[in-house]
């Protein structure tokens, strides 16, 4: 193997455009999530104990229907691309570390949708 | 042939813990919990959205005991990582990296993160009308 072959193929895994992508949307989405988590808990300080009237009236506010829908995409991306983080640290065996990964995905994706449907569900019968 | 002992990467049985390196671990802890908590969120919105008894089934396994205390740990793996992750983006712009200031923002994340957990409990306690 000549030399150029070989630090090509390393700088090909460790630039490659999806693992900055995916390092910068970790980073944009923790940001955003700073604010949105604040703005979230206090909400739900303030309904601690609310019967599932108020729950909905919050919900359909539309304000917070979108502030709600901003924040599953960010949490579930988010949660979706630390895990992966902590699969290719520890899981070592390649397919069982790509079919951890596509699971988390599949998952994340699932719950995120069901989520979103709840609150639009919500938002729109209000 | 040199047998001399070389240093090596952290051998988690033997490694001392500091702060630091508590902090770090404790910071994957709380992400993959609050991973697994999102299930928590998703059935609390589902059921508001199915309304009825799914909705009072909710209200009663949190309002439990059990149900409090999940939901106190919950709620300080949030603070947690939400405070050592920007102790995390401040490192990423090069900020805070000397060791000195690592152990100053570590015990800056764990007091706030506890005040944090006691104040939104205290805020929803009070918003119930049992403080």
């Amino acid at each position: 193997m000549s030399f150029r072959a070989e630090i090509g193929r390393v700088f090909g895994l460790a630039f490659s455009k999806s693992s900055v992508a995916h390092w910068w949307v970790q980073r944009l989405t923790a940001v955003a999530l700073v604010p949105m988590v604040l703005w979230f808990v206090a909400s739900i300080a303030q309904l601690a104990g609310a019967n599932i009237e108020l729950v909905r009236e919050w919900m359909s506010n539309p304000v917070t229907t979108v502030l709600l829908i901003l924040l599953i995409v960010m949490v579930f991306h988010h949660a979706q691309l630390g895990l992966q983080v902590v699969i290719e640290d520890y899981v070592h065996t390649e397919w069982v570390k790509t079919a951890s990964i596509t699971a988390v995905k599949i998952m994340a994706t699932i719950l995120g949708l069901s989520s979103l449907i709840a609150v639009l569900k919500i938002a729109l019968s209000g | 042939m040199d047998t001399r002992e070389r240093p090596l990467s952290p051998h988690l049985q033997v490694y001392k813990p500091q702060l630091t390196s508590t902090l770090s671990i404790l910071h994957r802890i709380t992400g993959v919990a609050l991973s697994a908590g999102t299930l928590l969120l998703v059935w609390w919105l589902i059921a508001a959205a199915m309304g009825g008894g799914a909705y009072t089934t909710v209200q009663m396994v949190v309002g439990s005991w059990i149900g409090q205390l999940m939901l106190f740990g919950w709620s300080f793996a949030l603070f947690y990582h939400l405070c050592n992750g920007i102790r995390h983006l401040f490192w990423d712009i090069g900020k805070g990296l000397d060791l000195p200031a690592a152990y100053r923002s570590g015990w800056i994340v764990i007091s706030s993160s506890i005040v944090l957990t006691l104040c939104s409990w205290a805020w929803g306690y009070s918003s119930m009308g049992v403080l």
